[in-house]
């Protein structure tokens, strides 16, 4: 495809329109829902529905329960082995493939992440029960690296033969007596999509580990940072920063994470919730047991990643704070903003769509606006209503037959570590002065007008939309890359960052704008035909001399 | 030390695998499929499997993998999957259009006993099979052997298009098993060069190596057809390489079609490429041109000119039952020492023919089917070797142990040329022998005292 040929402007409706044509009528009544013009205007925006069920035969970005549970929230953390409780590629699969990094490093830190494990289930143990081999194989787990936590993991045909991984686990925790083990109900075939997985996973660490610690954090300004994964290091980088402004991280939820941090997220005194999607509820279980508050930040975009250190700032209201953030934001600026001269004259002007994640579509925005870059379209893999539209509209979302059986837990004051972190006449003055507790507003009010958003983007909306609208960037996940770059078009992988990050803060922001420079700015796309492919005829007048 | 948990004692181990050195069943089916012209492979359970598969496969070839899933919910899982399928069918043909849909099982399916044969002869009375297209399937049980078994599976499932028409036509199957596309347009070539008919089937070149050009077709012309599927059962024989991947799909076309087979070694290295290379001269009736017989001399002058450097050194191999085979026995025949070898894919039959190959080298030899790439790191740190050889996993051990590495197998996830150069045939015996000497020599170069660096070796 001819890059430098745009073709006559579409209809946002037209190009709805196409992307439907081909589908069987039952698809095409489905896709309809999905996918949305905005029209955001004051909190008027269309409804548009998410979080549903995946059309067979459809080709999906999405992945499953499991991928959501071991692949994503329980992958980062180092220092608790995770067993896979399944045939073996399951665990295979999830073998280091999510890129994100760990900082335990030196023989003194233990390491499990380079690790895979599994029960191998074998026919045998589809017919007979797989509880004794899961048995044996935490025995052996423990006995070869004696670790603080084992997390088992269940894949589809666990849960379809009925083993209960729970009560294995919980009889050997109590054999060991120095290691938690847990396990995770997170068949494959579970919800609609990575999500439940994240949300099973969150509950049990919720129910397992926050809590448990028994030393006392006494730093000050203790904040937990929610929903960060640390793909190609984006908590490093976070971690820098808010070290530097003298905001003490207890514990990341789940990028970089160990043990001990899970146990003492209690003792923090805000929640600062990164990706909305994969962790609400963890915020909400926090503030209700333990009565820690929690606001919503983001640190993808340096205007992003001052306003979020801002607003942790405000919450804190000490002076000392407050003065300290604005320091490292003025020290940290000047060196992001050479960067953004830099390219803003090959980046200005250019269009991105973002189809990936339950937070990323929308955060990434923020890093191409401030390249001058616009996203025409956007939707998210596994996003839910709140995620576009507000968490407003929470209280309306319909529990479908997908979701009831994702469990949701209820929890109340703790009776020995609750405690309120702020008077309710602080809190109400914090809400006055413009920091806001639980709120999100979605991803549809930040997309301009006539953009196009689409829930659960698939292959062939995806072909056609490129085709279509023609975007200088695209990007998703790692199955969609080649086959956009095919057609010319530079991809970006949203989830784990193809190489290189980090991309969130300053210098994260900073990596991103080359990254991205260099991406659409490369030659590459200008070799796509060979010199007799674009003037195919002969010359008559050519002769040899 | 990246994998600094593991210990050098090693204690038995029933129930736990740890750093696995094979993978499930399904992938090795969406592979083969893939070979297939106009093939869209369809993952029959819930969609995690089809994301997996098609993510090892892209980040392996750097190349768009499509397939679709059935996007089993729980409640498929608790009815079963048929309505699913059925859906998926009539969706496939409406809106990606291939000639054929390969569909394999997964463990969800299986388990709940969902029938593929059933379904399909389903949709074709409901008419979602549009005229002239087909559905195939292959069950392929992730519990049951390995993603070897899967991709046998497959392979079995296409030559169960075959028809016999009681008319020979002179063609020979060559069924290449599980090797890369830049290996099946070597076989190609080596088989046109010797002057035989043939079809190759799974034939993944033309699909899985594309150019950038602009343009982006989800069915490329690559690919064995359907039409020659069918045609195989009137082949006058099948050379099936690999009594892992492709011995069942030959057997299969003999019992069904009467169309001979015989059951090679994949042709890595010496020997088993002369064995190759014979027999399809054999079958075919052609006799061998000089091309290839200079082609063969080419790889012998490089084992005599570096014979110093392979002598000896002991090499630990991780991979597939087939492939190692031969590696195993193209190593000792450069006097090189392969020490131990594991696959992940179960087979005493596989342990009994590597102790075979090695059975007069000087050092003791440790094999081991259905093993682990932790077992196979501690008897590296009991006994060190000079070289590894295996997938992109192994450089975690490589690093730890300081040892070179030659990346060969699957998956290679960090580096680049497997979709592109040969390892087959005597031209991929050449490169193999590059690799490792690149790797043995750089090493040597690193490692070597100042006084005795050599310039010239």
């Amino acid at each position: 495809m001819a890059r430098t040929k745009k073709l006559v402007q579409w209809e946002p409706n037209d190009i709805k329109a196409e992307l439907l044509k081909k589908y069987p009528p039952k698809v095409a009544r489905k896709r309809a829902k999905q996918i949305m013009i905005n029209e955001a205007l004051e909190n008027t925006t269309p409804e548009i529905v998410a979080n549903v069920r995946t059309i067979p035969g459809i080709i999906t970005m999405r992945g499953c329960t499991y991928a959501g549970c071991k692949g994503v929230i329980m992958g980062p953390t180092s220092d608790i082995v995770n067993l896979v409780h399944g045939p073996i590629g399951c665990s295979f699969y999830a073998w280091l493939t999510r890129r994100n990094q760990t900082s335990a490093s030196g023989e003194k830190n233990e390491n499990f992440i380079t690790y895979a494990m599994s029960t191998d289930m074998q026919d045998q143990d589809i017919i007979f029960g797989g509880e004794k081999k899961l048995e044996a194989a935490i025995q052996e787990a423990y006995d070869l690296f004696h670790p603080k936590g084992i997390a088992v993991f269940a894949t589809c045909p666990v849960g379809l033969i009925g083993d209960d991984i729970h009560a294995v686990a919980k009889k050997m925790k109590e054999k060991f007596g120095d290691c938690n083990v847990f396990a995770f109900s997170c068949e494959g075939y579970k919800g609609v999509s990575q999500s439940a997985g994240h949300h099973i996973a969150n509950n049990q660490v919720f129910r397992h580990m926050v809590g448990t610690s028994t030393t006392e954090k006494t730093d000050k300004y203790k904040i937990n940072l929610l929903g960060e994964y640390n793909i190609g290091g984006d908590g490093f980088e976070i971690d820098r920063i808010l070290k530097k402004c003298g905001i003490t991280n207890i514990a990341t939820f789940s990028g970089n994470s160990t043990y001990d941090q899970f146990a003492s997220a209690n003792q923090a005194d805000l929640s600062a919730v990164m990706c909305h999607r994969s962790i609400n509820y963890v915020a909400d279980m926090l503030e209700v047991k333990y009565g820690i508050p929690w606001i919503k930040i983001n640190f993808i975009g340096a205007s992003s990643t001052a306003k979020s250190l801002r607003k942790i700032a405000q919450y804190f209201g000490d002076k000392e704070l407050i003065d300290r953030v604005e320091a490292v934001i003025a020290e940290e600026m000047p060196f992001v903003e050479a960067a953004q001269q830099d390219v803003l004259p090959r980046t200005k002007g250019k269009t991105a769509m973002i189809f990936v994640g339950g937070s990323r579509a929308h955060h990434y925005q923020d890093l191409f606006r401030e390249m001058g870059m616009k996203t025409i379209s956007a939707g998210y893999e596994f996003g839910h209503r709140d995620d576009y539209e507000g968490r407003q509209v929470i209280p309306t979302l319909k529990v479908d037959a997908d979701s009831r059986n994702i469990e949701e837990i209820e929890v109340e004051p703790d009776e020995k570590l609750f405690r309120p972190r702020k008077t309710a006449e602080e809190m109400e003055a914090l809400e006055k002065s413009g920091l806001h507790f639980k709120e999100y507003n979605g991803l549809n009010p930040d997309m301009d007008q006539d953009t196009i958003i689409i829930d659960d983007m698939n292959q062939y909306e995806a072909d056609k939309l490129i085709q279509i609208m023609k975007p200088d960037l695209f990007c998703a996940g790692i199955k969609e890359k080649y086959s956009v770059q095919k057609l010319g078009i530079p991809q970006k992988q949203l989830h784990s960052y193809d190489s290189g990050g980090p991309y969130a803060g300053f210098k994260g922001a900073v990596n991103f704008y080359h990254e991205i420079d260099r991406l659409v700015n490369s030659k590459v796309w200008s070799y796509m035909k060979a010199p007799w492919q674009e003037n195919p005829e002969l010359s008559a007048t050519y002769v040899w001399e | 030390m990246l994998l600094r948990h593991t210990p050098k004692e090693i204690t038995e181990r029933s129930a736990l695998v740890i750093n696995p050195a094979k993978t499930c069943q399904p992938i090795g089916a969406m592979y083969a499929s893939l070979g297939i012209n106009g093939c869209l492979p369809h993952s029959h359970g819930s969609q995690g499997c089809c994301a997996y598969h098609r993510s090892t496969l892209t980040r392996h070839y750097k190349e768009p993998i499509v397939a679709a899933t059935s996007s089993f919910t729980e409640g498929a899982s608790v009815f079963g999957g048929q309505a699913n399928l059925l859906q998926a069918i009539e969706n496939i043909f409406t809106v990606y259009e291939p000639e054929i849909i390969a569909v394999h099982t997964t463990c969800l399916s299986e388990t709940i006993g969902d029938d593929l044969k059933q379904i399909a002869m389903k949709a074709d009375k409901e008419g979602k099979i549009p005229a002239g297209k087909y559905v195939i399937g292959a069950p392929t049980p992730s519990y049951v052997g390995s993603h070897v078994t899967g991709f046998s599976n497959m392979v079995k499932a296409m030559a169960g298009l075959a028809e016999s028409s009681g008319k020979k036509n002179g063609k020979v199957n060559i069924i290449p098993g599980w090797v890369e596309p830049s290996d099946m347009r070597e076989l190609k070539r080596l088989a046109e060069l010797i002057g035989v008919d043939y079809t190759l089937f799974p034939d993944t070149s033309g699909v899985l190596d594309g150019p950038l050009s602009g343009e982006y077709t989800m069915f490329p012309k690559g690919g064995t057809t359907v039409q020659a599927l069918k045609e195989s059962g009137d082949s006058i024989g099948t050379l099936a390489l690999g009594e892992w991947c492709s011995a069942d799909a030959a057997r299969q076309l003999d019992a069904k079609c009467k169309v001979p087979c015989s059951v090679l070694d994949m042709p890595f290295g010496l020997k088993a490429t002369d064995r190759f290379i014979d027999a399809l001269r054999i079958v075919a009736g052609t006799t061998v041109p000089d091309e290839v017989t200079y082609e063969r001399g080419q790889l012998v002058d490089l084992i005599s000119d570096m014979h110093q450097y392979f002598y000896h050194k002991r090499v630990a191999l991780v991979g597939d039952p087939d492939q190692l085979i031969s590696m195993v026995e193209f190593l000792v025949s450069i006097d090189m020492c392969p020490v131990y070898v594991v696959t992940g894919t179960p087979g005493k039959k596989f342990e009994k023919r590597i102790k075979a190959l090695t059975k007069d080298m000087p050092f003791e030899v440790k094999v081991k089917a259905k093993g682990d790439m932790f077992l196979l790191h501690q008897w590296i740190k009991n006994e060190p070797v000079d070289l590894l050889i295996g997938n992109t996993y192994c450089k975690y051990i490589a690093r730890d142990e300081d040892l070179p590495l030659v990346r060969w197998g699957f998956p290679i996830l960090d580096r680049q040329g497997h979709q592109y150069f040969p390892t087959v045939g005597y031209k991929g015996g050449l490169r193999l022998l590059e690799k490792i000497l690149s790797a043995l020599l750089d090493r040597k170069d690193r490692d070597e005292p100042e006084r005795s660096f050599e310039l010239v070796m």
